[in-house]
């Protein structure tokens, strides 16, 4: 720790808080419309989610690393229907297969990296006293709620949960059982959420910035979720009309994605056809790669704040890392049908999509390498934030570089829908993303909370995650490369080619069933520190941006006195200064 | 404690929240329909043959909708105009005619409905009456939204023109600005599905 002083916010009282009626417990945590509440909520319900999806990917991993064997113990109590004697069946694998893209993607990390800490930290950060919208916030959470209970809800129907790949093409998923009904249904109350979030963020980042916050003041997280909203907010209509069509497709009979004379089991299905199943792929990715771009902006604002703060040093290029955000948000929308180069595409419509997607790397790159560069001279602190957020460069670097081979269209075609695939985009959103989160985790939770998580707890929970998620993740590459399919059912046995590689899928499974023990002291240092860490004052990482400057946790409203921004985000260090940091808010 | 920019201005961006928050769902729900559009071109220009919607839909019941949905947009910027020269009253009437003219949108549409599934024109029949019920049907439920924004307004809502009139005429006025965007779709499925 270094020697400045702890700087309180000074505990001037508030006219208005003498006659603040007290709220009963219901209307305090569970119908709140106080934005740190509802981000709480958020987080909290992601993290569950988040712990569900890994569930139901361990399960799986069973079945991939042994394929055919009984599960032992969990194997039973699953059910005749899913697991007679204790061996998958192919369908509840496909379920589980759904439901873990499906919960990871829409009800695990994007709630907790938008709606938790969107919701918690954005308003603080700029000075504002609360959403511009608290109601509308509110339901935002609670269509989030309604969509989550409708997609556990659907294990439970006749034929189980969805089968057909959170990507739900057509026409297999029209075809499929009612389970993708509900999944349609759960998608479009999470549509809504998103959609009520998305407006709420972006006026509440014109509109309630303190005074003194220009846009070029913003942390750089501001930034993230700012562009993140617009995605949403853009990206995420489309795919509500392609949900809508294909609720009609299966409820209502019509063919939007149904091509005349499909034939299913050898019988022709009776439709009036006319239908493009092709159509479907579009606006689905219409949505998924702006999607993917909501999934890791935020995980990287996260990263910046906390390496600005731990190696007490600005960023490097705050304003050319602001720009290519602002690129990269445009050009998300125009690279969707690099996902569909085996879709039998023009060469002259796939040039068009490669040469968009090689465009994308190039903002993604910058913001990297100004986070790498921003580490070069300072004094580091090892803090555990620190730590998650340094290792989510490389991670992420290694999940950006493998994706090149996937976005030029030659390489794309030996390579797609194998595990390679796969091994990508978790080492995006699994070593990246997730690992940004748990650096925000520690990183505001003194906020949130007014103690910090413990740190040797933090130290073993990410020396074991980042080795576990390697673990995982890596063979994915090599069993990918050797040729094998993803979404197999027992993960490539029958193929004389994948003979040699086989002997990684239980590399991979011990890697994910040993990562869940170290998520233990996370769990448990989570709920520990609420009461029994170590207490701190409003600023406990001698940070410069606005939300140090309320107490912890800040009060309904927030700041007690009005906050005013007197400077940029990141002045630390400044020579002459009194102290290594300059609060944006201190005069 | 109270959100700032509700009623007033901010200065620096010339707005209040809700009308960024109003033109922001706008801007979603263009993407909705522009995606449903797209769609229907896709699907058209794939299609072997494809129906003129005049041999296959009511062309003078759809234009008499137009008429009314064009008709409800004038009653409802007068609404609002009424209400920025404090003439409560003229509010009421002419609100309470927004409200009567989609209601007359609707009962249209029903009829409308309810012949072609007598002919036993279902969704499933063909494509093209698949995006015609998916389409309009889709618009049918805007119209029923901002229908009961409007009612709401016209009714409990207007208990707060007494406290905050300023707050209320903005309110009026992004229920207006929704029900245009209602109207305008119209305009565009209108000639897209009766008339090409």
């Amino acid at each position: 720790m270094s020697e400045q002083p702890v700087v309180d916010a000074p505990k001037a009282p508030v006219a208005h808080e003498a006659h603040h009626e007290e709220l009963g417990f219901w209307r305090q945590y569970v119908f709140s419309t106080d934005h740190k509440v509802i981000g709480i909520q958020y987080a909290v319900t992601g993290l569950l989610f988040l712990l569900f999806g890994f569930a139901l990917m361990m399960l799986m991993r069973w079945q991939l690393a042994y394929p055919g064997v009984p599960l032992p113990l969990l194997g039973s109590l699953l059910g005749e229907a899913r697991m007679p004697g204790g061996t998958m069946v192919p369908e509840f694998y496909n379920e589980l297969g759904a439901m873990h893209g499906t919960i990871m993607v829409f009800l695990g990390v994007v709630p907790l990296a938008v709606g938790g800490f969107g919701n918690f930290v954005l308003p603080l950060q700029i000075g504002a006293p609360d959403m511009a919208f608290p109601r509308i916030n509110m339901a935002s959470y609670q269509f989030f709620v309604l969509g989550g209970l409708t997609m556990l809800a659907s294990f439970f129907v006749p034929g189980g949960a969805a089968q057909s790949g959170w990507t739900s093409y057509a026409p297999l998923s029209i075809i499929a059982t009612s389970g993708q009904t509900w999944w349609l249904i759960g998608m479009i109350f999470l549509i809504t959420s998103s959609l009520l979030g998305a407006i709420n963020f972006i006026t509440t980042t014109i509109q309630l910035r303190a005074k003194g916050v220009t846009f070029l003041r913003f942390p750089f997280f501001v930034w993230t979720q700012f562009v993140t909203a617009f995605l949403l907010l853009l990206a995420f209509p489309p795919l509500e009309a392609a949900g809508v069509m294909q609720l009609m497709d299966r409820v209502a009979g019509t063919s939007f994605f149904l091509p005349s004379g499909l034939v299913v089991s050898g019988q022709v299905v009776d439709v009036a056809g006319g239908g493009n199943a092709v159509l479907w792929q579009h606006l689905f990715w219409f949505l998924a790669h702006p999607e993917v771009y909501v999934l890791i902006l935020p995980a990287m604002g996260i990263v910046a704040e906390i390496i600005a703060n731990n190696t007490r040093k600005p960023l490097f290029g705050y304003r050319s890392m602001v720009y290519a955000l602002v690129f990269l948000g445009f050009m998300s929308f125009i690279v969707w049908a690099h996902h569909m180069f085996m879709t039998g595409m023009g060469t002259s419509l796939a040039a068009f999509f490669q040469t968009t997607t090689m465009i994308i790397s190039i903002p993604s790159v910058v913001i990297l390498t100004a986070l790498i560069i921003s580490l070069w001279g300072g004094s580091i602190r090892f803090n555990t934030p620190m730590l998650f957020a340094v290792a989510f460069l490389p991670m992420f670097g290694i999940g950006g570089l493998t994706g090149l081979p996937l976005g030029l269209n030659i390489s794309d075609i030996p390579l797609h829908d194998t595990y390679y695939v796969i091994a990508h985009f978790h080492y995006v959103v699994a070593p990246g993303t997730i690992l940004a989160l748990f650096a925000g985790i520690y990183y505001w939770y003194p906020k949130a909370t007014g103690r910090k998580m413990n740190e040797t707890l933090g130290k073993v929970h990410f020396w074991g995650s980042v080795a576990c998620m390697n673990v995982v993740f890596m063979p994915m590459f090599i069993v990918g490369l050797a040729g094998v399919s993803r979404r197999l059912y027992d993960g490539g046995v029958t193929y004389d080619f994948a003979q040699p590689v086989l002997q990684w899928n239980v590399v991979s499974s011990w890697g994910a069933w040993i990562l869940a023990v170290f998520q233990v002291p996370f769990i448990f240092n989570f709920f520990w520190s609420i009461r029994k860490g170590e207490p701190v004052g409003d600023n406990p990482w001698q940070a410069t941006t606005i939300e140090w400057a309320a107490p912890s946790p800040p009060p309904h409203g927030n700041f007690l006195v009005a906050p005013e921004a007197h400077r940029g985000p990141y002045e630390y260090s400044v020579p002459g200064a009194a102290k290594d940091f300059l609060p944006q808010s201190e005069a | 404690m109270d959100i700032p920019y509700t009623v007033e201005v901010r200065r620096d961006t010339g707005l209040t929240n809700g009308k960024i928050g109003i033109w922001l769902f706008l801007a979603s729900e263009v993407m909705l329909f522009g995606a449903l559009f797209a769609s229907y071109i896709l699907i058209r220009v794939g299609a072997p043959s494809w129906p003129r919607g005049d041999t296959l839909l009511d062309v003078p019941l759809a234009t008499f909708n137009t008429i009314v949905l064009i008709s409800s947009s004038v009653t409802m910027v007068m609404a609002w105009a009424s209400l920025m020269r404090g003439r409560f009253g003229t509010f009421r009437i002419y609100m309470g005619g927004t409200i009567l003219l989609g209601l007359t949108f609707l009962v249209v549409k029903y009829f409308e409905y309810s012949h072609h599934l007598h002919l036993g024109e279902f969704p499933s029949t063909n494509n093209f009456l698949a995006i015609y019920y998916t389409l309009t049907g889709l618009h049918m439920l805007h119209v029923f939204g901002g229908m009961m924004v409007n009612a709401y307004f016209w009714g409990p809502g207007a208990k707060l023109w007494k406290t905050n009139p300023v707050w209320f005429t903005n309110r009026v006025e992004h229920s207006g600005l929704f029900w245009h965007f209602v109207d305008l779709v119209w305009i565009f499925l209108f000639p897209t599905l009766y008339l090409l």
